[in-house]
């Protein structure tokens, strides 16, 4: 009988499981749940996308593409993020077509980062920079962001971390969980830090179409001097209600794509070959359907924000994707506790905010993918058990 | 003033003043006088609840019917199109471009209640051309509601 536990990666096996799963398989359960915590868009793909792919499967389109993506697709992503940001990139050498952003990710710290230096990453953020760092044998090292300082990431605290193991900054901006932006300014402030130094930085910017108030999205690579250290990692998730079609994109300097072509072409060969003519369509004829979502996004957004101030809870206002991050230390209870409890009594599923990183205690996830009516009601439940609570 | 026109637009169900102000960051009292406006000018000409008559056991038959015309001199259309409207079974009337003029849609009771009606009311009227009738077999989405949709969330639970 095989011991799986001798002959398995200790790397792989010590990994931490994602502390969610839990709460959603409770809320399953529960006839009368209802849940803000499902982070991808409520909407369907646009139909004008889904039929692109339907027509190309109609007319046979069923092979690999290039590894690259279809020279077609990284046209039509270089064309839109010009149109779209005002950054240039070629594409045949400075663009690769990739099943998520999250293999991108995946492909840009295995590219760059050697055994044993460090990766910066901003918290709280999304759960995926840990572990991938970790299997690629670097080193993660959380910088802390605040609610008072709107969860951006600050110069002073990058460069307080900043060693000479130091290879590769994450900017995960606009931010999952807290909603939290970086202006143009802000950038500026930390490329000031990162000129004349060797390190990278893996700028995710899957929210980057999800920007409210009036300052639009900014690539990271568009800030003088970042561009050479810079991947930019985008995808058709969220702008465009694509998740379940499996599909991102990195841009960024030939000399860094080309490797992490290398890996994507032995272990993914391609993006699937559907996902990619839909995604033509999204990019050339939806600025509309966009716009649609990010106008009803922000109707939520403003809705939801309301709500949480109105019962009393702290509620920073998040500027980008579709999160919100309220604080509940006024009810004494740690995130999980709140999380439980509020399962338990009210029947609302939300994350807790230390699933993000330590710094995310104290505080709650709450998607608005949401309809209005979702919203309102969990927004009933939510300050119900609040007001119960308060006094203890 | 665009933004609640929009909200309205949009919205299945009917919706507060106050939910339509936090939705904009606006001020309730702001979001009344706009919405009074709004109607004052006709801007706002009615609020309309759809439904499905096929649920219910009331015999509804719609049809839309082509009308071709002849303009009278100094009034054009609309002294025709007022004639016909002001009949309660007309539900929309549209001048249209292309191959007719005017586009009637009718409720009646019975398929033989909507053709009496065109046979006796519109079709002897003197400037009206030729009409040409289409009964409604079956309404798949109206007003930009789908009629059967199932609005189930179907997302599954995943890592973030």
């Amino acid at each position: 009988m095989i011991d799986y536990e001798k002959i398995v990666s200790p790397v792989v096996s010590a990994l931490p499981p994602s502390g969610i799963r839990k709460f959603f398989d409770i809320a399953a359960e529960m006839k009368d749940a209802i849940s803000l915590g499902v982070g991808e868009p409520d909407f369907t793909t646009p139909w004008t996308i889904r039929e692109a792919g339907i027509y190309s499967l109609e007319k046979g389109q069923t092979h690999y593409t290039a590894n690259s993506g279809l020279i077609e697709l990284r046209e039509a992503i270089c064309e839109y993020n010009e149109r779209k940001f005002g950054v240039t990139y070629d594409p045949q050498t400075e663009v690769l077509v990739t099943v998520g952003g999250s293999e991108a990710i995946d492909l840009m710290i295995r590219t760059l980062v050697n055994p044993g230096e460090e990766v910066l990453i901003p918290e709280p953020c999304f759960v995926c920079y840990k572990p991938l760092t970790i299997m690629a044998g670097g080193v993660p090292v959380p910088i802390e962001t605040k609610e008072e300082d709107e969860f951006r990431l600050l110069p002073e605290q990058l460069k307080e971390k900043i060693t000479d193991k130091t290879k590769l900054l994450i900017l995960p901006y606009p931010n999952n969980p807290t909603g939290g932006v970086m202006s143009k300014a802000d950038m500026e402030a930390i490329a000031d830090m990162l000129r004349g130094t060797d390190i990278t930085v893996l700028s995710d910017e899957i929210y980057g179409e999800l920007r409210y108030g009036d300052e639009g999205h900014t690539p990271f690579s568009k800030i003088d001097g970042m561009r050479e250290r810079t991947v930019v990692v985008n995808g058709f998730s969220k702008a465009f209600a694509m998740t379940g079609w499996r599909l991102g994109y990195a841009l960024g300097p030939s000399e860094i794509i080309s490797l992490m072509r290398k890996i994507h072409q032995y272990g993914i060969m391609s993006a699937p070959t559907t996902a990619q003519y839909a995604a033509i369509e999204a990019l050339k004829n939806c600025d509309n359907d966009v716009e649609e979502m990010r106008r009803e996004y922000n109707y939520r957004r403003r809705y939801i924000v309301d709500g949480f101030r109105a019962m009393g809870l702290s509620c920073f206002e998040p500027l980008g994707a579709f999160y919100v991050f309220p604080c509940i230390k006024s009810t004494h209870m740690t995130s999980e506790e709140f999380c439980e409890r509020l399962l338990e009594e009210e029947h609302v599923a939300v994350v807790p905010g230390n699933a993000f990183g330590e710094s995310g205690e104290g505080f709650i996830r709450c998607s608005y993918a949401y309809s209005i009516e979702n919203i309102q009601e969990a927004l009933k439940r939510i300050e119900r058990f609040v007001q119960r609570h308060r006094g203890e | 003033m665009n933004e609640i026109l929009n909200i309205l637009d949009k919205e299945k169900n009917s919706i507060s003043r106050a939910k339509i102000a936090q939705m904009l960051g606006a001020d309730e009292q702001e979001v009344a006088e706009s919405l009074e406006r709004l109607e004052r000018e006709n801007v706002i000409v009615g609020y309309k609840t759809i439904i499905n008559w096929d649920k219910t056991d009331k015999d509804v038959v719609t049809a839309l019917i082509e009308l071709r015309i002849t303009p009278q001199r100094g009034e054009g259309f609309d002294k025709v199109a007022e004639r016909i409207y002001k009949y309660p079974q007309v539900k929309s009337l549209y001048l249209m471009s292309g191959a007719y003029d005017l586009a009637v849609t009718i409720e009646g009771k019975s398929m033989k209640e909507v053709a009496l009606f065109v046979a006796q009311k519109l079709a002897p009227m003197d400037s009206i051309i030729s009409t040409a009738t289409h009964f409604v077999l079956k309404k798949y989405k109206e007003e930009g509601i789908v009629f059967e949709d199932d609005e189930k969330d179907t997302r599954q639970v995943i890592t973030l």
